[in-house]
């Protein structure tokens, strides 16, 4: 059981501690391919902990100083556990994928990369994608892969809270004041050119079968969800066409940099050094 | 309950809260850099806990008629006091670890004698807190004790956080004795339970054992074991540099309330907004039930 995620007085979400330590000392290992998939996975929580943990001490009320940081620590574990797994395939720990490749080799999408902006646009953030996330967990629990499936199945509980924070956050802010109304619905004008990207099926996703689920497959209950979401709370959805070179290659994202920056910077001044 | 005694407690469990609330900048500024992710995850953790400790101390000064927002104005407008200690730097990783072994181990020996204060709602949001400030402390021993032996760079890292906070760390238990003006009435009154000087001496015999264990020095050439009163001798602490300190002249004093403000400014826009629909939602239901 690790340390952080039991013992923390104020975690909110239901979430049951599996390690990433118990992954790396199962006999699992997995291929090539599914790695590569597990590694999409993982880096798009990774990043979004990154953005979201530095709320902690920031946020409008405590509450929301504790909640915001339970949801980057959600993230951050199912990162630990994606990675770890990815890892498996090439002999790698989740710290050599985390800290160790470079800006090309990540495979997060530009949602979860962009700036938190203020309160109204990571609520915008945070309401997209977990409810894509949601929507994703809820079918990999069916997964052919056991370990990504027993993944999932932790991580559902946890993001079924996040999109429940989100909802209830967009419905506050859509309905608060204009002030609120307003900077929300930018939030959501700035960041909806990046949710076709979600959809995409990359590499090697399409040829993984079962063991995977299939982005496209996805986007109808999405975006119906988000629908219905925001017209809860008296905003409009936006009517855009997805900004191009939606890979997760990282060739057209200029905020991918700055966070591998300050994220890797320790660790890679002491390569090798245990912490 | 007398006046002067409800004041003294809400003003100690407030700079209680306080100190939580202030505290999370200098570990926080760490989350995004820590070097391994489960280190990351630990560090996370604990400065959530943290958050966690402010609110929980906040609610039980509120038991005694201090609305919070009053709380979060004292604060905001610089007349509550916070533990100095938060006014320095976290320049380095090991910084995050020696906080955790010397700034956490110093609250714990404050806090522990608390858990028995004569006010329950303290007392018992005290037991709280103090069985996670313990799991707080060990990590950062544990921290330290794998940057002590580690690389040479790693050990001179840690080395260097120990001989930075020591100082501040044992400064933290209060002025001595001899100059400390409000000790004697709290202890009569038994919401403090033991003397600046009784929990320094505390304090310096339990990290002392732990320092040799951990392979670093403390930075103190009097320390040494006093067989006859059965404890550590140490020096004479900067008394000097404790209460400039304490006057707002800390190395980040004014970056920590500016950071602190500068979140309640950028939020107060989400506060009302949550406000608003509350109310709304109130006078809807009111509506229905009139109805
Ligand atoms: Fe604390
Ligand atoms: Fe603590």
């Amino acid at each position: 059981m690790s340390f952080a995620s039991h013992d923390s007085a104020t975690r909110q979400s239901q979430g049951e501690a599996i390690t990433p330590e118990e992954i790396a000392s199962s006999d699992a290992v997995a291929d090539e391919a599914t790695a590569r998939y597990a590694m999409i996975l993982g880096d798009d929580a990774l990043m979004l902990s990154q953005r979201l943990s530095s709320w902690i001490s920031r946020a409008p009320e405590l509450e929301e100083d504790v909640a915001l940081a339970n949801i980057a620590l959600d993230l951050l574990g199912h990162a630990r556990f994606l990675l770890t797994y990815a890892g498996t395939a090439w002999g790698k720990t989740e710290d050599d994928l985390a800290y160790f490749r470079d800006e090309e080799e990540f495979r997060s999408c530009r949602l979860v990369e962009q700036e938190n902006g203020d309160f109204g646009r990571t609520i915008a953030r945070q309401l997209i994608f977990s409810t894509y996330q949601h929507q994703l967990y809820s079918r990999l629990v069916h997964s052919t892969d056991p370990t990504l499936a027993a993944i999932a199945d932790k991580a559902l509980k946890e993001v079924q809270y996040h999109q429940d924070h989100a909802a209830q956050w967009t419905l506050r802010l859509g309905l608060g004041t204009e002030e609120s109304s307003r900077r929300i619905q930018d939030g959501l004008d700035s960041l909806w050119s990046y949710v076709e990207e979600l959809f995409l099926d990359v590499d090697p996703i399409p040829a993984l079968g079962d063991v995977a689920v299939l982005p496209s497959s996805l986007r109808e209950d999405t975006l119906h969800r988000l629908r219905e979401a925001i017209e809860a709370a008296g905003l409009t959805v936006p009517e855009m066409s997805g900004a191009y070179g939606s890979d997760r290659t990282g060739r057209f994202s200029e905020q991918r940099g700055y966070i591998l920056a300050e994220m890797q910077v320790l660790a890679r001044q002491h390569p090798g050094a245990t912490w | 309950m007398p006046e002067p005694y409800r004041k003294t407690l809400v003003r100690q469990v407030s700079q209680h809260a306080h100190s939580e609330i202030i505290g999370m900048q200098p570990e926080g500024n760490w989350i995004s850099r820590a070097p391994s992710l489960k280190r990351k995850a630990i560090l996370m953790a604990k400065v959530q806990d943290e958050a966690g400790h402010g609110l929980y101390l906040y609610s039980a000064a509120e038991t005694l008629g201090t609305p919070r927002d009053e709380m979060f104005d004292q604060l905001y407008t610089g007349r509550a006091k916070y533990s100095s200690i938060f006014n320095y730097p976290a320049r380095t990783w090991a910084d995050v670890g020696a906080i955790g072994w010397l700034v956490d181990g110093a609250a714990i020996t404050n806090q522990v004698p608390l858990c028995r204060a004569s006010y329950g709602p303290y007392g018992r949001a005290m037991v709280r807190v103090c069985k996670e400030e313990s799991f707080h402390q060990r990590q950062g021993w544990e921290i330290l004790y794998t940057l002590s032996h580690g690389t040479e760079e790693q050990h001179q890292m840690a080395q260097d956080a120990v001989d930075r906070f020591y100082g501040p760390a044992l400064q933290m238990f209060g002025p001595p004795d001899s100059d400390s003006p409000n000790s004697g009435q709290s202890m009569a009154w038994n919401i403090k339970r033991f003397s600046n000087d009784e929990l320094r001496q505390r304090f310096v015999d339990m990290i002392v054992p732990q320092a040799e264990a951990l392979g670093l020095t403390l930075p103190d050439p009097d320390l040494q074991w006093n067989e006859e009163r059965g404890h550590y001798d140490f020096g004479e602490l900067d008394w000097d540099e404790f209460f400039s300190v304490l006057k707002g002249n800390g190395p980040l004093s004014r970056q920590r309330l500016e950071h602190y403000r500068r979140a309640r400014d950028e939020g107060a826009w989400v506060r009302e907004a949550a406000a608003a629909y509350a109310g709304r939602q109130h006078q809807e239901q009111a509506a229905l039930a009139g109805a």
